[in-house]
């Protein structure tokens, strides 16, 4: 079963002759542990498509479903898409997004609390994912004061938080050098291998086009094509 | 996990500077709230330091504070005599400005001339005079300080006059000593009371009248008599009552009476009015002013965190999580900035030349009001806060 599949998604934005179709008929799928990328030039509708899968943008037609459940078809299906969000989707940011007040277990925990676990026990979870990530010494370094390899594992820690099956990740690599990129994205590839989670990516960086399985190249809305970069 | 305050933690530096700042304002807002309680509580200290169940006063007026009211010495016996009585007394108000001597050995021992050769002695002081019937009704309230007045020429002052006992103070050419003190006995408009004699007050309403009109009296032609008074007060009988006691006096067409609670109701209604007003609506815009800055704050403080908020609702924090953070840092910044505020008043309210009354229930009512200008105030944060997308955690 794939974990994310989108059949003639269409997303426009405007009206009348202003009218700008960001998407045309997307078909995409991808399975569990498997790591996609998205590329395509600037306004190629990356980002639109990211927002849709994570249930930020509404799609104007076509079906969604997220990890087995029909998510939009004509309309939400859901109402509560943050708890969706919460239950199915973990993020990664370009810019880590950690908030700067907490500390990086309490940046993990938070996540694990949104879901209803007391704090304690979040915790103790928030801990053990930062240890496995190797990040585990700098557990009560606030964001600030961790390097740019050191708060994104922070953030694919909480990414991770609630055991999603779909990850999305926008430029996860971009603030980093080839070495700490590739090293996310060998993380990355270990969390969709271990977890069996589908990894969606959007990226420009190059450097990395080799650590995926399968690469999304987006033209004006549509898929170009797609290729085997790991083949 | 209380974000709110984890977030203020993080900048507590900036978070205390702007309750700092908010804090005075606030203090500002809580002073006109004691001022204006103050001016209140002054203009009720006179009736309630003479402690007068009825004030006789000239027929036609509602005096001897809200307009002028001059009735004949002997009204006095004339009220002691009427069945529900139990003590009357004549009294007699004037603002003066008194110099001051310092000590009594001080001035015997010479002050200064001026041009005309005449001794003038110390540093001006506004100070009213109220000149009483010793042994009756309209003397000082329990002193704090010396002893109550046993002769003419000595006087009892409040403490708001920052003088000694033994102090000499000259009024109209006439020299007091200071044997006695009071505290917190002030006129309506706030100046210290000074009790003396009322053949002492008499005397100084003679020397003190324009000069035609003292040449009036002096020939016996015309003019007022030196023996009248401002007012009759009366203490009644328990189980007297004063509105048959009213009914009564108010058939000598010359004279008029008023209880207690409807000269307290002249002085809150009338003589005060317009400072009461003035305090009020000055203390109405100095809230409205914290309200509005409260929520440029809270906006500022919402619209610094969008980011964070935005990747919250991204991973699924609820609204009311949301809500709660913003709502949260202006309740918090509300309490430390009015405990501040109220801290710095309390320090410095003895300062101010009028009374600051802050009292438990005032310091409530306003903590109060602040609860509910922050919690309104917020409503501009939160409503920034909901209107925060997800989709902008996302990209650069």
């Amino acid at each position: 079963m794939n974990l994310v599949e989108l059949a003639g998604i269409a997303k426009g934005f405007g009206r009348g002759e202003a009218r700008v179709q960001a998407l045309s008929d997307i078909h995409l799928t991808v399975a569990p542990g498997e790591v996609v990328g998205l590329r395509g030039p600037s306004g190629s509708g990356k980002s639109t498509l990211l927002n849709v899968v994570a249930c930020i943008l509404e799609p104007d037609a076509g079906v969604m479903r997220l990890a087995g459940e029909t998510v939009w078809e004509g309309a939400w299906k859901r109402r509560d898409l943050r708890a969706l969000r919460r239950e199915k989707i973990g993020f990664i940011f370009q810019a880590h997004n950690l908030l700067p007040f907490l500390n990086a277990t309490d940046n993990v925990a938070l996540a694990i609390t949104l879901s209803g676990v007391g704090l304690s026990e979040a915790r103790q979870r928030a801990a053990a994912l930062l240890d496995h990530l190797q990040v585990g010494r700098r557990a009560s370094a606030m964001p600030a004061l961790l390097s740019g390899g050191e708060a994104q594992r922070v953030a694919i820690a909480r990414a991770l938080a609630n055991q999603p099956r779909i990850i999305l990740a926008d430029e996860p690599t971009a603030a980093l050098d080839s070495e700490r990129a590739r090293v996310v994205m060998e993380l990355l590839r270990r969390v969709a291998r271990e977890q069996q989670a589908a990894i969606l990516v959007v990226t420009h960086d190059e450097k990395i086009f080799d650590r995926f399985d399968r690469m999304v190249n987006l033209r004006d809305g549509r898929i170009e094509s797609e290729t085997h970069p790991g083949a | 996990m209380n974000l709110a305050l984890r977030d203020i933690r993080h900048k507590l530096g900036r978070f205390l500077l702007t309750c700092a700042g908010l804090g005075l304002l606030l203090g500002v807002a809580l002073a006109m709230v004691g001022i204006y309680r103050g001016v209140v509580e002054e203009a009720l200290s006179l009736t309630r330091a003479l402690d007068a169940n009825l004030w006789v006063v000239e027929g036609g007026t509602r005096g001897p504070f809200a307009e002028a009211s001059r009735i004949p010495g002997d009204t006095r016996e004339a009220v002691a005599r009427i069945a529900g009585v139990t003590a009357a007394g004549s009294v007699t108000f004037q603002t003066v400005e008194a110099r001051v001597a310092g000590s009594a050995a001080a001035s015997t021992a010479g002050a200064f001339r001026n041009e005309a050769g005449r001794e003038r002695v110390g540093a001006p002081l506004r100070v009213q005079i109220v000149g009483y019937e010793l042994d009756r009704p309209g003397g000082p309230p329990a002193l704090v300080e010396g002893r109550g007045i046993a002769a003419r020429r000595e006087m009892v002052l409040d403490r708001g006059a920052r003088q000694p006992l033994g102090a000499m103070v000259e009024i109209g050419g006439l020299r007091f000593r200071v044997v006695g003190l009071t505290a917190r006995a002030v006129s309506s408009g706030g100046d210290p009371l000074g009790w003396i004699t009322l053949a002492d007050a008499q005397e100084l309403q003679f020397r003190l009248n324009a000069p035609a009109a003292r040449r009036a009296t002096a020939s016996g032609s015309q003019g007022q008599p030196q023996d009248s008074v401002n007012a009759v007060i009366a203490r009644l009988a328990p189980h007297a009552d004063p509105a048959q006691i009213t009914e009564q006096l108010r058939r000598w067409k010359h004279l008029a009476a008023l209880s207690e609670a409807e000269q307290e109701e002249v002085l809150t209604r009338s003589v005060v009015e317009r400072a009461r007003k003035q305090l009020g609506l000055f203390t109405g815009i100095l809230l409205l002013v914290s309200g509005v800055i409260v929520a440029l704050i809270v906006y500022m403080l919402t619209m610094d965190k969008l980011r964070e908020i935005a990747t919250l609702k991204l991973i699924g924090a609820p609204d009311r999580a949301i809500v709660s953070l913003v709502m949260q840092q202006a309740l918090l910044l509300g309490a430390v900035s009015f405990a501040s505020g109220a801290a710095l008043l309390l320090l410095v309210k003895d300062v101010f030349p009028r009374r600051v009354v802050l009292g438990p229930e005032v310091l409530l009512a306003v903590a109060g009001v602040v609860f509910v200008i922050c919690l309104l105030a917020s409503l501009l944060g939160v409503r920034a806060a909901l209107r925060i997308e997800p989709a902008q955690a996302l990209g650069g």
